[in-house]
């Protein structure tokens, strides 16, 4: 007999979004100067959620003069131990305010409930309470006694973890002493929002934290800004290029956290109903928008028919749909722009003779939806199988040795993140040696630890974020000598 | 692995041994990691009636205690058959489970009614006695009138590597259980690893095993979901080689209806609905029953009555 679930949808009524968000600058919700402020939209239903403004030129640099202000007069001379104090704080409303955060972030990103009730948001949480905790010890962080903070510092985050990656930029700075003007992605700018009341109501001094919402031009008015410090940025290989072009010549420091086009491997001694949930979590959670997301399958040729039924068996039981059911494993494609760009590499992975396959699976009628969807027969040489697609689009390639294995995972212009599924420690070990990749994951994919740094070899970026060596992408060296 | 080797595979221990070993591995973190999100399944209003009644009619209502008489499996054989007197909708359970002495009266209780008496025997619950006492206990339960047998492995074997015994075991106490249905159960709290389940479950399996059950109900850990995890995996793919379908029954620790409705959802998402009926999945119980019905009862009338409204046994 057929179990079929019934809806169980989370109440969007402990989430209040105003009609209308102003930019928050200087602890202050503040309306924007020029620019023209901007609808953004839950891409599960195309309903508009609220009107955000538009930081021009003039608004940025009144947020960015504010987090002067805020870092000469005050958090660049707090007691450490006080800002870690204020980190606490806003880690443990993070975690009050927790299933508001997750409701807000599933509405306007449109990923399942269960990714940003159980992933996302506790992340953010953890990466706040992590980071706390360094920001009166940092003459262990390993860059000599008494580092010093750099000082302003222009953040750009994407919008596919709009709340994680808030966290991810934003505590490592505030730990160091720094101050930050961030800006969201302009499909997702309303969790960051909330963040500002959270900042307010943490009783953060003002100007510590702004945030700036708007589009590219708001984005280049932050980086090219003159007082700024420091650029940190995490979205398209092709805006980290305009980013570094922008800043070269300047002192400003930056590191970015580019594309990727990683290799899940699976090799025949591997755990396979295991590594079946790992290709399924490696590609398909969060609607397979992750940087690092498994997007290659490698798989030894003489599983291949294993792990390619079982992988097609556990697809078909995904469930697609309201990113506000608890029961939804696969959400809405976050833009109108962002579907097409997968529809057109899909199409383009057809035409260049890939086999295309997905579940049964019916789409809503309304909002931006793409199936699970296996590309089997691709080569090497397939745009699917070397572009980022940023999409729930998996391309299948064999091998047939491990040799073999390491040359194609590594044959990409990316080299963020990779996969080893094997239960041999040794060969483990060996191919970690050799993948060039910041993260490697063995027998798993897609983790995330606020303790464990994070970052890209080539042009997936440089400079790492999480644990210990997050850390020095917000503070220079201190000692003699410095 | 093809459906020709695995008459083979049982020839000697060797053999037996080269192929539970070649089963693929399971990764343990990945295991619980799949079990844990599963949980997270939020089953309600028509979803939830129809799991609270699909779980009724699953139960083993089982009691396997030195003090149980006649009067007590009367008893439980009554509930059985009509768990809610209050209301005639409900679902009767699949079958009262005990031990062997005690069939004659549960049968005669049972009746006609259509509940099965299952009995456990083979030394349950250690199976510390020769292979001799395992098939007499066997015999006088279904000359008593077991419809279907829960036995227990020899984990003493199995862990030893004697394969082949644990096997043999399997098989004679399969043919001396004929015409009742064979539960082994590979008690896979003392098991310890979940490879270790995997190829006991196999084993089970390749000896002709009807259903297989996690647990005797008297070793602590006892029914953990990814344990059922790993024994649904292994009923699925040994379908798939062999065209055989195994039953899978859970046993010892499932109290709640969340716990037996995060069971069903695990059966329907790692093996799909063909294994959602009494014939292919059980639960082994004694007080769940009890919470399913109160929860039922909250459904029908969308208020809580309290345990003095649902019958102790």
């Amino acid at each position: 007999m057929p179990f079929d679930y019934a809806p169980a949808p989370e109440s969007r009524a402990i989430v209040d979004i105003k009609a209308s968000y102003g930019l928050f600058i200087g602890g202050e919700f503040t309306d924007a100067t020029d620019g023209t402020p901007f609808k953004t939209i839950s891409p599960s239903s195309e309903e508009v959620l609220a009107e955000v403004s538009e930081a021009g030129p003039s608004d940025v640099d009144r947020a960015v003069k504010a987090a002067r202000r805020a870092y000469t007069g005050v958090w660049g001379r707090l007691a450490p131990a006080e800002r870690g104090k204020y980190l606490y704080r806003i880690a443990r409303i993070v975690q009050e305010r927790a299933r508001e955060l997750a409701v807000l972030e599933s509405l306007d990103n449109g990923k399942p409930i269960r990714e940003s009730r159980d992933v996302d948001v506790p992340t953010a949480a953890a990466h706040f309470f992590y980071y706390a905790g360094w920001a009166d010890k940092l003459d262990y962080a390993g860059l000599g006694p008494a580092p010093r903070p750099l000082g302003v510092a222009g953040q750009i985050i994407p919008w596919n973890f709009p709340l994680l990656m808030l966290s991810w930029k934003i505590a490592p700075a505030l730990a160091a002493g720094n101050t930050v003007v961030l800006k969201p992605a302009e499909t997702t700018p309303l969790t960051a929002l909330l963040f500002a009341e959270i900042c307010q109501q943490a009783d953060l001094p003002p100007g510590v934290v702004n945030i700036v919402t708007g589009a590219g031009e708001t984005g280049r008015a932050l980086v090219e800004h003159p007082d700024v410090d420091k650029v940190a940025f995490t979205g398209s290989t092709e805006v980290g290029r305009a980013i570094a072009r922008a800043i070269a010549g300047t002192p400003k420091k930056a590191t970015l956290e580019l594309g990727g086009k990683a290799a899940n491997i699976v090799f025949d001694d591997a755990p396979i109903d295991q590594a079946v949930e790992g290709i399924v979590n490696g590609i398909f959670f969060n609607q397979g928008h992750v940087c690092c997301a498994g997007s290659r399958l490698l798989v030894q040729e003489n599983v291949y028919d294993e792990v390619l039924d079982s992988l097609r068996r556990r697809l078909g039981t995904l469930r697609l749909g309201d990113p506000l059911d608890k029961n939804t494993d696969i959400g809405a494609i976050n833009s109108a722009a962002q579907l097409a760009r997968i529809r057109e590499l899909s199409d383009v992975g057809e035409s260049e003779g890939a086999q295309r396959w997905s579940p049964p699976c019916e789409l809503p009628e309304h909002g931006f939806w793409f199936p699970p969807t296996l590309f089997t027969g691709a080569g090497q040489s397939s745009r699917i199988a070397q572009e980022e697609i940023f999409g729930p689009v998996l391309t299948v390639l064999t091998f047939r040795t491990p040799e073999e294995a390491v040359a194609k995972a590594n044959n990409t212009p990316y080299g963020l993140s990779a996969g080893v599924w094997t239960e041999k420690g040794s060969r483990i070990l060996w191919m970690a040696g050799r993948l060039r990749a910041g993260v490697v994951w063995a027998n798993t994919f897609n983790r995330f630890d606020p303790t464990s740094p994070f970052g890209g070899y080539k042009e997936s970026g440089f400079g790492r974020e999480g644990g210990r060596q997050g850390l020095a992408a917000y503070l220079t060296r201190g000692g003699p000598g410095a | 692995m093809s459906t020709g080797t695995l008459p083979d595979v049982s020839r000697d221990d060797a053999s037996l041994r080269a192929f539970l070993h070649g089963l693929p591995g399971v990764d343990q973190v990945g295991a619980e990691a799949r079990a844990a999100m599963l949980s997270t399944r939020s089953i309600k209003t028509t979803s939830k009636q129809w799991a609270i009644d699909t779980a009724i009619s699953m139960i083993d209502l089982t009691t396997l205690e030195g003090a149980d008489t006649p009067g007590k499996v009367r008893n439980l054989c009554a509930k059985a058959r009509r768990p809610d007197p209050g209301d005639p909708t409900t679902p009767q359970v699949a079958a009262v489970c005990v031990y062997g002495d005690l069939v004659a009266t549960a049968k005669e209780a049972l009746g006609d009614s259509g509940v099965h008496v299952a009995a456990v025997a083979t030394a349950f619950p250690s199976g510390r006695a020769s292979l001799t006492v395992k098939l007499a206990d066997t015999k006088d339960a279904v000359a008593a009138g077991a419809d279907e047998i829960d036995m227990v492995i020899d984990r003493g074997a199995f862990l030893s590597g004697r394969y082949l015994q644990v096997f043999e075991e399997i098989v004679a106490v399969k043919q001396a259980s004929a015409p009742a249905h064979l539960k082994v159960i590979l008690e896979t709290g003392e098991l310890a690893t979940y490879d270790n389940v995997r190829r006991a479950a196999w084993l089970a399996m390749l000896a002709d095993a009807d259903f297989i059950k996690t647990s005797t109900g008297k070793i602590s850990p006892a029914a953990t979901l990814p344990v059922l995890l790993v024994m649904l995996e292994a009923v699925r793919d040994f379908r798939a080689s062999t065209g055989r379908q195994v039953g899978v029954k859970p046993a010892g620790g499932i109290r709640t209806s969340k716990d037996a409705i995060r069971h069903l959802v695990m059966v329907n998402e790692t093996v799909g609905e063909e294994w959602l009926s009494p014939d292919w999945f059980r639960f082994g119980a004694s007080t769940l029953l009890n919470d399913l019905l109160l929860q039922r009862q909250k459904l029908a009338t969308g208020h809580y009555s309290g345990p003095d409204y649902i019958t102790l046994d």
